[in-house]
């Protein structure tokens, strides 16, 4: 009887996705734990994060893609208003306006539309999937530059830069020629100075910190020259579980949340590096084996596209970290302390297992 | 093997395709076509990410095995911060285990003039919840241009509770300004003994380079005093002790998290002097107001009982920095009180040389004991126009050696000098030390002079006269000492040609074990003078006490053998014939009055030194102060404090 209610709850779930998750999340709370400084109220609230997170990813992969692809456009139209919103009746923090208030709870819109902007482009792409033209492309390309835009104004660079990359991957897995990429990316290398010219003051500092961190270390290039000490006096074994000293003087910033991997590679070292490298590689090359052996092209896109946001999301997070990338807001995929971030990653993860799972259902 | 997967479908698929015709099933057709492009696009993206991980790893292996070691200072150095533990500064203790000096605690108000800016509004503000002087900005001025790395420098010292507890209300106010509680040198008796102990002050940049080249410097780090002149100067590493550190782990805010490491100060050794405090005390009242110094040497040992040197100073005024007023009197003033008369101060010994000319006559063989001369008031060096004065017009009348000591006759000596020759003199009498430092343990010692023949010729360039030497047998001319080489000279005389060179510290003690290491335990030389030789200057020596004696009414009804010699050293060079008149000489060009003798005679304690500055005669001027000085010390007798400065009229020198 509960062995076929625990079949019927996992028919779903793909084991091998669920298993390498289910390690990256204990890991996250074990380096989590020596990041809080042992503190297990914390511990409790990533429990109740991850709890509400798998629950997200348990519903997502139950819903065929078929089903899913109805919510696209609903999905992709609330995120933009809401967006629009975020200006006009947003709460500011730091100079940035990203959260709305809803009364009930506090929403990031930007993050909705990680998922929003893939889910829209597969969407449009799987219904023109016939005539794929260039106007096709340039439908598609507004559709994500228009949401984009609106995130880097609140400003959120990191989370543009996701929406871009996500929205950027199902562009490129639909077929976007050559021809036209290398036209973009000339263009985008020629609106450098533009885009610099629209940089905010703290976006500019983050990349000319990136440049030369020891200009400004107590201030701008604080954050990575501490985190690039706490890689480097890691070594190859590390200093131990709960020994970092960087992490546990108060030298890291933010060490729960976007520099956590510098805790853990303090702690761990190269030789735990190459363990977490690992694992992520299994996430996204499981990721695209289901993309690629997805039935339909909606699955297909929309499986890639989440695959290879969850590895932008680990290689930014990783190599600003590690300071070879600017600092900017993304945390590390399943490891970071945060329900948002938890909540969105495990439902890309539910997504990937639906569309795996549900794949002999639909008729070719 | 996941990744490759969606490689080579799609290179099968490709393959698979070729052998379709074209334009059949268009459908189909496309499915495998975009099949395919989706494929490769994706394996495109798989060699992307898989070389996204691969920079990562190089960078990882950068940081993590190459530059490990670097990284790992910079941790180590983030965390771990070195805090200096002052140690206690050594005691320093009488020969009775009286303290002199002493560390005491007490809160300090600090300002950190970097963290500051303009210093002075601070100091403005700071006046109104605090006590502060203007003496006390003008020594944080000071102080604010001496140093310009130190952290914080004090503004007031020895705050009163009431102040500690104001400031703290307060203290949010003033950024960059604390209280510290800090250990305060203290010498409880003031001027008392204040050219033995010197003082501490405040470490300069001078100071600082010096501990820098001696390769010490990391032991002061956190220390602000250093021993400046005087035992606290000369004994500075004893005293000072070793600094403990403390390895304190320390969060991003600089507060310590908890303490790693910690390396004990090891306390400053303890100084016991020879030095007696309560004959210093007397000596020091007797001398009163008057200009002088003297120096009282236990002749068995060479231990230092007194040294005096008038006027002093209170030390204790540049323990917290002295401010500039009172550092211009001490320097500017015509009495000098910063000079250690009793080492740094050159006199002409005047007739106290003579026993020493009278003992190198025996020795040598160019006198004998009833070897006579008549004085008829002068000398005259080979008939030649000069005569040599005696002290007493129309002289003394028959002389022998014993006489010529009682009654300081100097035609005696100029005879003498004249017989023996400079450098004989020069190489006997120098073996009393005379013409050289005495070694004693503090700095700054001058050497005096002691003629002969290659000096003159290294110093002027000229030839020695025989008329250069009459002079030096009384004690003048080129003759030059110091009130410690007199003393020295008196000690060695006392104590049969055994030399002990003279100390202040008479042990050291561990102040960790308690160990206690002597001081010139041995003798260093030991010369040969013929003891009858000895007992015949000494018996005048004595004499010269008694009545008939230059100093018999300082010693009228002394219970106890007393050996000594009057002198008078010449301040300003008379001309011939020309009487010296004391009353009608300006008081700093009138004669120094000197005074040496050891008691008791036979069996001797104490051998001192006296001189008087522009005191006049030795017998009235110094003599009574030896005589205070030997009853204290023998009898246990307190003097009774001597109203007048010197001026009691008695015949002799």
């Amino acid at each position: 009887m509960i062995d076929r209610l625990i079949a019927y709850l996992t028919r779903h779930l793909d084991p091998f996705l669920a298993t390498v998750v289910g390690v990256l999340l204990s890991l996250g709370l074990v380096v989590l734990f020596s990041a809080s400084g042992e503190s297990f109220s914390r511990i409790g609230n990533q429990l109740v994060n991850i709890l509400i997170a798998v629950t997200v990813m348990w519903i997502a992969a139950n819903v065929a893609p078929q089903h899913l692809l109805r919510f696209a456009v609903p999905v992709y139209v609330v995120g933009l208003v809401l967006l629009i919103c975020v200006p006009l009746f947003g709460d500011e923090a730091k100079g940035a306006k990203r959260w709305l208030d809803l009364g009930v709870t506090r929403i990031q819109p930007s993050e909705l539309m990680k998922i929003g902007v893939p889910l829209m482009l597969a969407w449009y792409f799987d219904r023109y999937e016939a005539i794929l033209k260039l106007k096709d492309y340039v439908i598609g390309s507004i559709v994500l530059a228009v949401p984009v835009l609106l995130i880097a104004m609140q400003p959120d660079l990191g989370t543009a830069i996701l929406v871009a990359a996500a929205g950027f991957y199902v562009l490129f897995l639909a077929g976007l020629s050559w021809k036209v990429l290398a036209a973009l990316g000339i263009a985008a290398a020629g609106s450098l100075p533009i885009l610099w010219g629209m940089m905010h003051d703290y976006q500019r500092q983050r990349v000319l910190t990136l440049l030369d961190p020891s200009q400004d270390p107590l201030g701008r290039g604080y954050h990575t020259i501490q985190s690039t000490i706490a890689l480097g006096s890691g070594g190859v074994f590390g200093k131990g579980w709960l020994n970092g000293t960087q992490a546990r003087l108060d030298f890291l910033p933010e060490r729960t949340t976007d520099f956590i991997f510098a805790v853990y590679s303090e702690e761990f070292g190269l030789f735990g590096n190459m363990i977490l490298l690992v694992l992520f590689l299994l996430v996204i090359g499981r990721g695209l084996y289901i993309s690629a052996n997805a039935s339909m092209l909606f699955s297909r896109l929309l499986a890639g596209a989440v695959t290879l946001t969850f590895f932008t999301y680990a290689f930014v997070n990783m190599g600003m970290v590690a300071g070879i990338l600017p600092v900017v807001g993304v945390p590390l995929p399943l490891i970071s302390y945060g329900g948002t971030s938890a909540v969105t990653i495990l439902f890309g993860i539910g997504i990937l297992m639906s569309i795996h799972t549900h794949k002999r259902l639909v008729t070719t | 093997m996941l990744l490759r997967l969606p490689l080579k479908i799609g290179l099968f698929r490709r393959s698979r395709a070729g052998f379709r015709p074209r334009g059949r099933g268009i459908e189909m057709r496309d499915l495998v076509r975009d099949l395919q492009r989706f494929q490769l696009r994706l394996a495109i993206c798989a060699g992307g990410v898989l070389f996204a991980f691969f920079v990562l790893l190089l960078r990882y292996v950068y940081l993590q095995v190459v530059q490990h070691e670097y990284y790992l200072t910079l941790a180590e150095n983030n965390r771990i911060s070195v805090l200096p533990v002052i140690p206690n500064r050594g005691l320093i203790l009488d020969r009775n285990g009286v303290v002199i000096a002493h560390n005491y605690s007490a809160y300090t108000l600090e300002i950190t003039p970097k963290e500051v800016g303009a210093v002075d509004p601070v100091i403005d503000a700071l006046a109104e919840i605090i006590d502060i002087q203007p003496k006390d900005r003008k020594r944080f001025r000071k102080l604010l241009e001496e140093r310009h790395d130190l952290d914080s420098l004090p503004i007031r010292t020895r705050l009163s509770d009431e102040e500690v507890a104001r400031f703290s209300v307060n203290r949010y106010r003033f950024p960059g300004v604390q209280i510290n509680a800090r250990l305060f040198r203290h010498y409880p008796n003031g001027e008392i003994a204040s050219h033995v102990l010197g003082y501490i002050g405040r470490i300069s940049d001078r100071d600082k380079a010096a501990l820098e080249r001696k390769g010490i410097a990391a032991n002061y780090s956190g220390s602000d005093y250093i021993g400046k002149v005087g035992l606290e100067e000369k004994y500075e590493k004893e005293l000072h002790g070793v600094t403990g550190f403390e390895q304190v782990e320390t969060d991003a805010g600089g507060r310590a998290v908890r303490t790693l490491r910690r390396i004990l100060p090891v306390s400053g050794d303890n100084l016991h002097l020879a030095l007696d405090l309560r004959l210093q005390e007397v000596a020091e009242r007797v001398f009163g107001s008057r200009r002088g110094a003297l120096v009282a040497i236990e002749p068995s040992t060479g231990g230092v009982l007194a040294l005096v040197s008038k006027p002093g100073f209170d030390p204790n005024q540049f323990v917290e920095g002295i401010d500039p007023q009172n550092w211009e009197a001490l320097n500017t003033a015509t009495d000098k009180p910063l000079n250690n008369r009793a080492l740094q101060g050159v006199y002409p010994p005047g007739s106290t040389f003579k026993p020493f000319m009278a003992l190198t006559g025996l020795e040598l063989g160019k006198r004998s004991p009833s070897y006579t001369i008549y004085d008829p008031g002068y000398f005259i060096l080979g008939g030649a126009a000069h005569r040599f004065r005696d002290w007493k017009q129309g002289g003394h009348g028959m002389v022998d050696l014993h006489r010529s000591i009682v009654i300081s006759c100097d035609t005696y000596y100029y005879g003498l000098a004249q017989d023996l020759g400079i450098d004989a003199i020069h190489q006997f009498i120098g073996q009393f030390g005379f013409g050289k430092q005495t070694g004693i343990d503090i700095s700054g010692e001058s050497g005096g002079l002691l003629p002969s023949q290659e000096w003159k010729q290294k110093r002027f360039g000229q030839k020695w006269f025989g008329g250069d030497t009459i002079s030096v047998g009384i004690g003048q001319g080129y003759n030059l000492a110091t009130p410690i080489q007199l003393a020295f000279a008196t000690a060695i005389l006392a104590n049969s040609g055994v030399v002990y060179r003279p100390h202040l510290v008479r042990q050291i003690e561990d102040s960790q074990t308690g160990d206690r290491r002597t001081i010139e335990a041995e003798p260093y030389n030991k010369f040969t003078i013929k003891t009858e030789n000895l007992i015949r200057v000494r018996d005048a020596m004595i004499d010269v006490n008694k009545p008939g004696g230059t100093a018999a009414l300082a010693f009228s009804g002394v219970p106890y053998g007393v050996a000594g010699k009057t002198g008078t050293a010449q301040v300003v060079a008379m001309k011939q014939n020309e009487k010296y008149d004391e009353s009608k000489v300006l008081e700093h060009h009138r004669d120094h009055a000197l005074y040496i003798a050891y008691a008791p005679a036979d069996a001797p304690r104490i051998a001192l030194a006296i001189l008087v500055e522009n005191g006049g005669h030795g017998g009235s001027a110094a003599a009574p102060i030896a005589r205070a000085v030997f009853d204290f010390l023998l009898l246990g007798k307190e003097p009774k404090i001597p109203k007048d400065d010197g001026k009691e009229e008695a015949e002799g020198d």
